[in-house]
C-alpha cells in the first residue's frame, strides 16, 4: 500500500536515471543512513561496536569488492584474503616508512597495491574459466601468506613477523574510540558503496555482466574480455585492499598473516553466496549473516540453556553453533539459490502488489 | 507469519540475554577463560581450560580470596585471532569487570595488547605472548609471569649443553628448529639466533605452516641433514605430527626437545612407547599428580561432582599449567587486596598493581600447596616475569619424569635482548617508558 510507486511520473532523464528511481526507496535509503549515522552512535554499546558492528562494516565492504569480481564479472575468486593482506601490508608499510603519512592516504595507497597484485593475478582469468580460475587465485593467497611470512622486510622485520598500529587519525581528528572507528568505517564503506553502485550500472558495469553472462556474445558485440576482466580484478582488489586496511588498523590493531589465511576468502566467498551473487545489498545481508550469527548463536545458545536450567559447555554450545550455522547456510541456499538479497526484492514485489500478493 | 515467529524468538533470547546479565551476584572477582576447547589445538587447551577453572573452584571451597568468591565465565575462542577479540568484548565488562586475561594464544595476545591499556586490564600471558612484555616498564598491562618463549630457547639450549659437557661442544653442531610459521613460533627464534652466534653452531630452521599436519617435507629435510639435535616449537595436533613424523623417518627422540608447549600428556599419548625418550623444557611445573593442590582439587573439587573434565587428567602438565595460571591470577588479586582493601573486590586496575607487586615465597606457595611443583615468583615495576627458572622432563613411554636440575635461564643474555625489543615497540609506538612515579600508581 505504502510502497508503491503509481503517480510517480519521470520528467527528466536525471529523475529516471537515478539510483533509487522510486522515492519511497529514496526515504528508505536516507532513513537507514540516518538511523547508521546519528542513532547507532547512540544507542549502541562498546561491545557491539568493536565486536559485532565494525567487523560486520569492513568485511561487508570486502564483500563488495569481491562481488564486483564474482558477482558481476563472473571471475571467481579465492584469492580475497591474499588482497586483503596486500591491502593491509602495503598500507602498514607506508605508514611506517614515510613520516607523517596520513591514514586514509595510507589506506588508498595499500588499496592501489593490492590492485597491482590483483591485476597481476587476474591475468590468468584471460585464459582459464570458471573453477579452474579459482584454483589459479588460490595460488595468490599462498604466495602472499609465504611472502609476508618470509620475507621479514614487509614486516619491518619484527621478530616475530606479527605488525601493529596505534594513534589512528583522520585529518586531525584521532580515530582510537568505538564511535570514531565505527564512524570511520561506515564513511568509507557508504563512500565505495556508492561508487560501486554507480559503476555497475554504468558502461563498465554493463561490460562486465556481459562478460559474465556469455563472453564470448560480449566479444562479439565489441567488448573486449581483457579491459573488461582485468578493470573488474582492479577495481575489486581496490575495495578489497582498502578493506583489508580497515581490517588490521582498525579492527585488530595488530596482525599476522593468519588474519588473511585462506579461511578469510571463503567467508567472503561464502557471504556474497548466500547474500546473493550480483547485488550491492547481498553483500549487506551476506556480511551480516556470516559475521552476526555465529556470534548471536554462541550467546544464545547459553542463555536458551539457562532458561530450561540446563548448563551447556563452553565445548557443546561452540559444537551447536557451527551445526546450526552450518544447517542454516544449506537451508537458505535450498529456499532461495539466489541469496538473501533476492528473498528481499522479492518481498518487494509482494509489497507492491499488497494487499493480493499473488 | 513465518518472519513474526522469528521475529518474536528473536526478542526472547534477547531479553533473555539481558536477564541473566542483571542475575550476576555482586560480589565476586571475575575471571574470564578464553578457551580453546575446539579448533586445532583442542586436545591441549581443554586441559588448561579445566584446570584454570577447577582452581577457582577450590579457591572458592577454601574461603575465597579473604572472602571474595571468584567466578569464572569461558568463551569459546577456537584459537582464532578474531573469535578472541569478539570473546574479549564479551567479557571485559561482565560480573563487575574482569580482572585479568589469560588468552592462551600468541595471536590472540598480540591483538589484546593493543586493546588492554585502553580498557585497564591486566594480561597474564605465561609461556607465551610477547618475549619482549617482561620490560614492564613498557608494557604496563602485559605479565608474562614465570617465564616466555626466550626463557624456553634459553633453557633448552643450556640443557642440550650440558649433556654434551659444555657450551664449547656445542661448537660445529647442527641444530635443527621445527618451528610453527606464525608469531608463536617465531618468537622464538631470536634467542636461538643469538646463543648460535655466541656458540658457534650452526641452526636449521624448518618452519611448519599451521595447523601443522602436514609435515613429510620438513622431515625429509631433517633425514637429509641430519642434525645433531631437533628443538620444536610447536603447538596441538603439530607436536603429535611431529614426533610421529620423527619415528617414521628414524630421526631418534632422544635428540629431540620441545619447548613448554610441545611437551604434554595429549600430544605423546596416542604414540606411547614409540615417543620414549623425547624430552621438553618445563616452565617450572611439569605432570604433577602427586603434589598437594592436585590433591585437594581432587578431594574437594572433584569428589563433590564438581570438577571441570575428567579425573583422570587432573595433574597432567597442561591441566597444571592451567591450575598455575589461575593461582597467579588469583594471587595477584591477593596481593592488590593488601593494599585497596582486604575483602574488597578488586579493579582490572588494582589487580594490575597486584601482579606487578607479587612476591609468592617458597613458604606461601608450600601453603598453597604448589611444594614441589613451583618455585618463588616476585615481579616488579620493570620486570613483569618474575622468576625464569625452567625444568626439563623426558616422556618413558607412558609418562613424564624429570631428567634435569632446575635451570635458570641467562639473564645476562635475556635482559638486553627484552630491553632492545620493548624499546623498539616504544619508539614504535611514541611511548614514554613509565617514571617512578608510575610505578608506584
Amino acid at each position: 500500500m505504502l510502497y508503491r510507486e503509481n503517480g510517480q511520473f519521470k520528467t527528466s532523464y536525471g529523475a529516471d536515471q537515478q539510483v533509487f528511481p522510486i522515492t519511497q526507496d529514496r526515504i528508505g535509503i536516507w532513513l537507514v543512513l540516518a538511523f547508521a549515522v546519528f542513532a547507532v552512535p547512540v544507542l549502541a554499546d562498546e561491545y557491539l561496536f568493536r565486536a559485532i558492528l565494525i567487523p560486520f562494516l569492513i568485511l561487508a565492504l570486502a564483500a563488495l569488492g569481491l562481488n564486483i569480481l564474482v558477482g558481476y564479472c563472473g571471475q571467481i575468486s579465492l584469492g580475497t584474503g591474499a588482497f586483503m593482506a596486500v591491502g593491509a601490508y602495503a598500507a602498514y608499510n607506508f605508514s611506517v616508512r614515510i613520516e607523517g603519512m596520513p591514514l586514509i592516504l595510507a589506506l588508498l595507497l595499500g588499496g592501489a597495491c593490492a590492485t597491482v597484485v590483483g591485476v597481476l593475478f587476474g591475468i590468468p582469468s584471460l585464459r582459464i574459466k570458471g573453477l579452474y580460475l579459482a584454483v589459479a587465485t588460490l595460488a595468490a593467497q599462498f604466495f602472499v601468506d609465504w611472502t609476508f611470512l618470509r620475507i621479514s622486510w614487509f614486516t619491518n622485520n619484527s621478530p616475530s613477523g606479527s605488525v601493529n598500529v596505534s594513534n589512528l587519525s583522520f585529518f586531525g581528528i584521532s580515530i582510537n574510540t568505538p564511535h570514531e572507528k565505527y564512524l570511520f568505517c561506515l564513511g568509507i564503506l557508504i563512500v565505495f558503496a556508492w561508487l560501486a553502485k554507480n559503476l555497475v550500472r554504468g558502461h563498465i558495469g554493463r561490460e562486465w555482466m556481459a562478460i559474465r553472462d556469455m563472453d564470448v556474445a560480449a566479444a562479439v558485440i565489441g567488448i573486449r574480455p581483457v579491459y573488461a576482466k582485468l578493470t573488474a580484478f582492479a577495481v575489486s582488489s581496490f575495495i578489497v585492499g582498502v578493506a583489508g586496511g580497515l581490517w588490521g588498523f582498525v579492527h585488530l590493531g595488530s596482525w599476522e598473516p593468519a588474519a588473511f589465511s585462506i579461511d578469510r576468502s571463503f567467508q567472503l566467498l561464502f557471504m556474497i553466496i548466500i547474500g546473493g551473487l550480483g547485488s550491492i545489498m547481498g553483500c549487506f545481508f551476506g556480511a551480516a549473516f556470516i559475521v552476526i550469527l555465529p556470534i548471536f548463536l554462541n550467546r544464545a545458545l547459553p542463555a536458551l540453556g539457562d532458561l530450561v536450567n540446563v548448563e551447556i559447555s563452553t565445548a557443546a554450545v561452540a559444537h551447536t553453533e557451527l551445526m546450526v550455522f552450518g544447517a542454516l547456510i544449506v537451508f537458505f541456499l535450498i529456499v532461495e539459490p539466489h541469496g538473501l538479497a533476492r528473498l528481499w526484492s522479492t518481498a518487494k514485489e509482494k509489497m507492491r502488489l499488497w494487499p493480493f500478493p499473488h | 507469519m513465518k518472519f513474526t515467529h522469528l521475529a518474536s524468538a528473536l526478542v526472547a533470547a534477547a531479553t533473555l540475554m539481558s536477564t541473566t546479565a542483571a542475575l550476576a551476584q555482586a560480589k565476586v572477582q571475575f575471571f574470564p577463560s578464553l578457551t580453546g576447547r575446539t579448533g586445532p589445538v583442542a586436545p591441549n587447551a581443554t586441559p588448561f581450560a579445566n584446570g584454570y577453572a577447577d582452581y577457582m573452584k577450590l579457591v572458592n571451597v577454601r574461603g575465597g580470596i579473604n572472602g571474595v568468591m571468584t567466578l569464572v565465565e569461558e568463551c569459546e575462542t577456537a584459537y582464532a585471532t578474531d573469535r578472541g577479540v569478539e570473546c574479549y568484548e564479551r567479557l571485559k565488562g561482565k560480573h563487575g569487570g574482569a580482572t585479568v586475561f589469560q588468552p592462551l594464544s600468541t595471536g590472540i595476545t598480540f591483538a589484546l595488547t593493543e586493546k588492554v591499556p585502553g580498557d585497564k586490564i591486566p594480561l597474564i600471558t605465561s609461556g607465551y605472548g610477547r618475549s619482549d612484555s617482561a620490560d614492564g616498564s613498557v608494557f604496563k598491562w602485559n605479565f608474562p609471569l614465570i617465564g616466555h618463549y626466550w626463557v624456553a630457547g634459553d633453557t633448552v639450549l643450556q640443557h642440550i649443553a650440558k649433556k654434551e659437557g659444555g657450551w664449547d661442544k656445542l661448537k660445529g653442531k647442527k641444530i635443527g628448529v621445527v618451528y610453527h610459521d606464525s608469531p608463536f613460533g617465531k618468537e622464538l627464534l631470536p634467542i636461538i639466533t643469538e646463543r648460535s652466534k655466541m656458540h658457534g653452531f650452526e641452526l636449521q630452521l624448518l618452519p611448519v605452516p599451521a595447523p601443522g599436519v602436514e609435515q613429510k617435507a620438513i622431515w625429509l629435510q631433517v633425514r637429509q641433514q641430519r642434525p645433531d639435535f631437533v628443538i620444536m616449537q610447536t603447538w596441538g595436533v603439530m607436536t603429535a605430527t611431529a614426533i610421529k613424523e620423527a619415528v617414521a623417518t628414524g630421526y631418534p627422540r632422544e635428540k629431540m626437545f620441545g619447548t613448554w608447549w610441545s611437551g604434554a600428556e595429549p600430544d605423546l599419548k596416542d604414540i606411547g612407547a614409540a615417543a620414549k625418550g623425547y624430552s621438553a623444557v618445563m616452565m617450572q611445573h611439569g605432570a604433577e599428580p602427586g603434589s598437594t593442590v592436585v590433591k585437594d582439587i581432587l578431594d574437594k573439587v572433584h569428589a563433590k561432582g564438581e570438577g571441570t573434565g575428567p579425573k583422570e587428567e587432573v595433574g597432567n602438565v597442561l591441566y597444571m599449567r592451567g591450575v598455575v595460571g589461575a593461582m597467579l591470577s588469583v594471587e595477584g588479586v591477593r596481593a592488590a587486596q593488601e593494599r585497596f582493601g582486604k575483602g574488597k573486590v578488586m579493579l582490572g586496575e588494582q589487580a594490575r598493581w597486584g601482579y606487578e607487586n607479587l612476591n609468592l615465597t617458597q613458604a606461601k606457595l608450600d601453603a598453597l600447596g604448589f611444594k614441589g611443583v613451583m618455585r618463588p615468583v616476585s615481579t616488579s615495576c620493570t620486570d613483569h616475569m618474575g622468576s625464569a627458572w625452567a625444568r626439563v622432563h623426558t616422556w618413558d613411554g607412558a609418562k613424564f619424569t624429570w631428567t634435569s636440575d632446575w635451570l635458570q635461564a641467562d639473564e645476562q643474555i635475556i635482559k638486553p635482548m627484552v630491553k632492545a625489543s620493548a624499546e623498539r615497540y616504544a619508539s614504535e609506538k611514541k611511548l614514554q617508558r613509565r617514571d617512578g612515579a608510575d610505578c608506584q600508581s
